[in-house]
């Protein structure tokens, strides 16, 4: 039920509801269309709660998704679309977080994670590798009715 | 005067958790036995008021009192029967309400099964769990009271939000509450367990029933909730990264962490520590999650209230119950030392690289989900993360722990040898190779994502059956099925999670999508299907009115199915929904959608060829039932059957 109540109060906006991608929206070249929708699902709507402008309904991700058309077909790559719609809405509307300065934090975060944890859990097992076998404490007379008790009525 | 009926008994639900928590604690620590058993009679009244209390409020949906303002907001007379009671808990307050009263059903099911507990544990796990219950009692007392009246009631309410008005919400948000709940058992036994400062192997068998059974809660709840989105939504996608799905994805991969961190202190009195840490964790995490959907402090979707003065007393009992139970960890951890020997390369070695996958890719997701607001609150920056980061950064976990999964699941404890454990393996390798080959050659483009997925996934279930005949020796198949249930589960939940993989992988390579505008009449070719549009009809519901079209869908002349895609205007709430039709089949699904009229007559369709996506649900529900199988293994039941003992043959403290 993911989106369900954002979408709600989207669409309580607006008076009709269009379906993300509209017909008349599609390019006639297949390939530039392809690199469009690719483009367009790493750019977040500016208005909505965490949808991409591939997905979203607002009149805006529309006007996005036709200027991100526009552009490839002025023959921009596709950084420089991305660039050119970070210029005017901010790194807000980038849904992947560019591995720079700050963010390297949060790119790396996972890697350093992993590493550090690989590094405790291999010490963790080199040292049950070379403990001592630890003889059983025996045990106590409640413990020993208990365990009688168990036996008893097993299975 | 139902109501107030209902209001009445929370009130004292609240009063009797604040007892709970209170005297057998103290009964535990001084050895007072009435102060402690005392403790069970509570848990089972507590359940009692909270499902008098519930059952007020959904009198009160049912039969439309609007003098009671949540009944106003959230229903109408014309709204279907299913839909005002499900509606209860369409809503802050009374999903909250459901929340304890889940909570009160787990402390009284903990009362009434705990019966082989240690008394001075039992009355300490009762107390911890009427804690985190007297917390939230307050909480929904205090600031989501369901029970408040209207000065003037009105002679219809404002209905429920038509998206939910939908069978998931009959099933979604209670199997998600039964997890994220459920984890609250777990939390209580790791509390209880410092507090008496003794964790072993009894330990460790009392507390993995509770886990596997919130953890296969939660399972169900998530591929529910992912299903409905796939089928209201309109686009057909199935996971989003979205903040609320994070937070109950990071309790799901924390629970399956701990579920198989509490088999080495089972086994192998190992691992102790970190169990009880990650029992703390993945209950926080389940808190962390209702922080997020109910204070608004992340842009969210499908967040319910976006009140600042809710999100500080969740934050609050965050705090004090995370916090505390840290602090009660950092106090007593170091008492509870590791006892087994093992080598690394080992079922052991095995267990503590799955924890380190799981725990690692929640921590990812954990702080994708929170750096927009370390972003802003240090930089003042505003920033998303989305879909594009989880991919990079979270699968590779998972590539890596399906790779070392059946070869870890293979090994025995103490020590392994390599060559050895390959050596069952060895079918499932070649059974692998030939399907990556397969799907390699049927991916039209260079598909990786198709190849690895599902090459993995087929691993992963070849894998699990190749470690059920490894178990059944040359005995056949009488030994195959007396194997212990346990290892039936295992198998079973394994390669769930590897239909799950070919699922994903397989949508995601060879979707095939077309967005077009149809003439009624006029056939048109869909991946290798051809769809007519037939008509386009205005039909009225019981709160709706709806505009549905038929589509016909033909495979080489012969007619597969007629859908019928809806759009739905919701007069109350003003307001409009998608209904996509679709044809279900076990390696496909047809899903179409229709959009507006055109302009220039036809009208918008969007039409998708949906590869083995039902994999993807199927899949979770497998290892749903994996879970459901181990939980029936025999060590379980003689566990429950000593419970039927005399009383008097186990002194009492």
């Amino acid at each position: 039920m993911r989106r369900l109540v954002a979408t709600i109060l989207l669409l309580v906006l607006m008076p009709v509801m269009a379906l993300a991608v509209q017909p008349d929206e599609v390019l006639d070249d297949p390939a530039l269309e392809s690199r469009a929708r690719e483009i367009s699902q790493k750019l977040r709507c500016p208005v909505c709660q965490g949808e991409n402008i591939d997905e979203s309904n607002a009149p805006i991700s529309r006007d996005l998704r036709l200027y991100v058309r526009e552009r490839l077909e002025a023959g921009d790559d596709d950084a420089q679309v991305i660039q050119a719609v970070t210029d005017r809405f901010g790194e807000f509307v980038l849904f992947q977080p560019p591995a720079r300065g700050a963010n390297l934090v949060l790119w790396l975060a996972g890697p350093v994670m992993a590493l550090l944890a690989l590094l405790v859990g291999w010490t963790f097992l080199r040292s049950r590798q070379r403990a001592e076998p630890d003889l059983a404490e025996p045990l106590d007379d409640k413990e020993r009715a208990r365990l009688d008790q168990i036996m008893k009525d097993g299975p | 005067m139902i109501a107030e009926l209902g209001h009445f008994a929370l009130i004292l639900a609240f009063a009797v958790s604040l007892y709970q928590m209170v005297v057998p604690m103290i009964g535990a620590s001084r050895g007072l036995t009435a102060w402690m058993d005392s403790a069970r009679p509570a848990a089972i009244a507590q359940f009692g008021l909270t499902g008098i209390s519930f059952a007020a409020l959904t009198v009160a949906f049912v039969t439309s009192d609007f003098s009671l303002k949540l009944v106003y907001q959230n229903s109408h007379t014309d709204k279907p029967m299913l839909y005002k009671i499900t509606g209860v808990w369409g809503n802050h307050e009374g999903s909250l309400l459901l929340w304890v009263v889940i909570l009160a059903l787990f402390g009284a099911a903990a009362a009434v099964f705990s019966g082989n507990l240690p008394p001075t544990l039992r009355a300490r796990v009762l107390a911890v769990q009427a804690a985190i219950g007297a917390a939230f009692y307050a909480f929904i007392i205090f600031t989501s009271n369901p029970f408040l009246r209207l000065g003037s009631p009105p002679f219809n309410g404002r209905d429920l939000n038509p998206l939910l008005q939908d069978p998931g919400l009959a099933f979604h948000p209670p199997f998600l509450y039964l997890g994220y709940v459920g984890l609250s058992m777990s939390f209580s036994f790791a509390v209880a367990a410092l507090i008496e400062g003794r964790v072993d192997a009894a330990w460790a068998r009392w507390v993995r029933p509770w886990t596997l059974a919130a953890w296969l809660f939660l399972t169900v709840g998530i591929a529910l909730g992912s299903w409905w989105a796939y089928y209201e939504l309109g686009w057909g996608g199935f996971w989003f990264w979205d903040p609320v799905e994070n937070a109950s994805f990071m309790p799901w991969l924390l629970s399956a962490a701990l579920l198989h961190s509490a088999i080495v202190v089972e086994k192998r009195e190992a691992l102790k520590s970190w169990t009880i840490l990650l029992a703390i964790l993945a209950f926080g995490f389940s808190l962390i999650g209702t922080f997020i959907v109910r204070s608004g402090v992340i842009t969210s979707v499908h967040s319910f209230a976006n009140d600042p003065e809710r999100g500080m007393f969740i934050l609050g009992i965050l705090a004090v119950f995370v916090g505390g139970a840290l602090t009660l960890y950092a106090a007593r951890a170091g008492a509870m030392a590791a006892k087994g020997v093992f080598s690394p390369v080992s079922r052991e070695g095995a267990l503590v690289l799955n924890n380190i996958l799981l725990a690692v890719s929640a921590f990812v997701v954990f702080i994708g989900t929170i750096w927009p607001l370390v972003a802003e609150f240090f930089w003042d920056r505003k920033l998303s993360v989305g879909a594009p980061f989880f991919n990079q950064a979270f699968t590779p976990f998972m590539i890596v722990l399906a790779m070392v999964l059946p070869i870890g699941a293979i090994m025995p404890w103490k020590r392994a040898q390599f060559g050895r454990v390959i050596r069952p393996l060895r079918g499932a390798l070649i059974f692998t190779a030939a399907m990556a080959l397969l799907i390699w050659a049927m991916s039209t483009g260079h598909s990786a994502v198709a190849v690895i997925g599902a090459g993995l996934g087929s691993w992963l279930i070849a894998g699990s059956a190749a470690e059920l005949i490894f178990r059944t020796g040359k005995s056949g198949l009488s030994r195959l099925l007396r194997l212990p249930r346990a290892d039936w589960g295992k198998a079973v939940a394994h390669s769930g999670l590897g239909v799950t993989f070919i699922g994903v992988a397989l949508l995601t390579a060879w979707q095939v999508e077309d967005i077009r505008v149809a003439q009624i009449g006029e056939p048109y070719e869909v991946g290798g299907y051809q769809m007519t549009l037939q008509s386009v009809d205005e039909i009225r519901g019981p709160n709706y009115i709806s505009t549905m079209a038929a589509i016909q869908i033909a495979r080489d002349g012969r007619t597969v199915a007629t859908l019928h895609p809806e759009k739905r205007v919701y007069p109350v709430q003003a307001m409009p929904t998608t209904e996509a039709a679709i044809d279900t089949g076990f390696l496909r699904d047809i899903y179409v959608v229709i959009g507006d009229a055109q302009v220039g007559g036809g009208w918008a369709v969007r039409a998708y060829v949906k590869p083995f996506a039902n994999w993807i649900w199927a899949g979770a529900i497998l290892m749903a039932l994996g879970g459901m199988i181990s939980l029936s293994d025999r060590r379980y039941r003689v566990a429950a059957g000593a419970r039927r003992a005399p009383v008097n043959a186990v002194p009492a403290e």
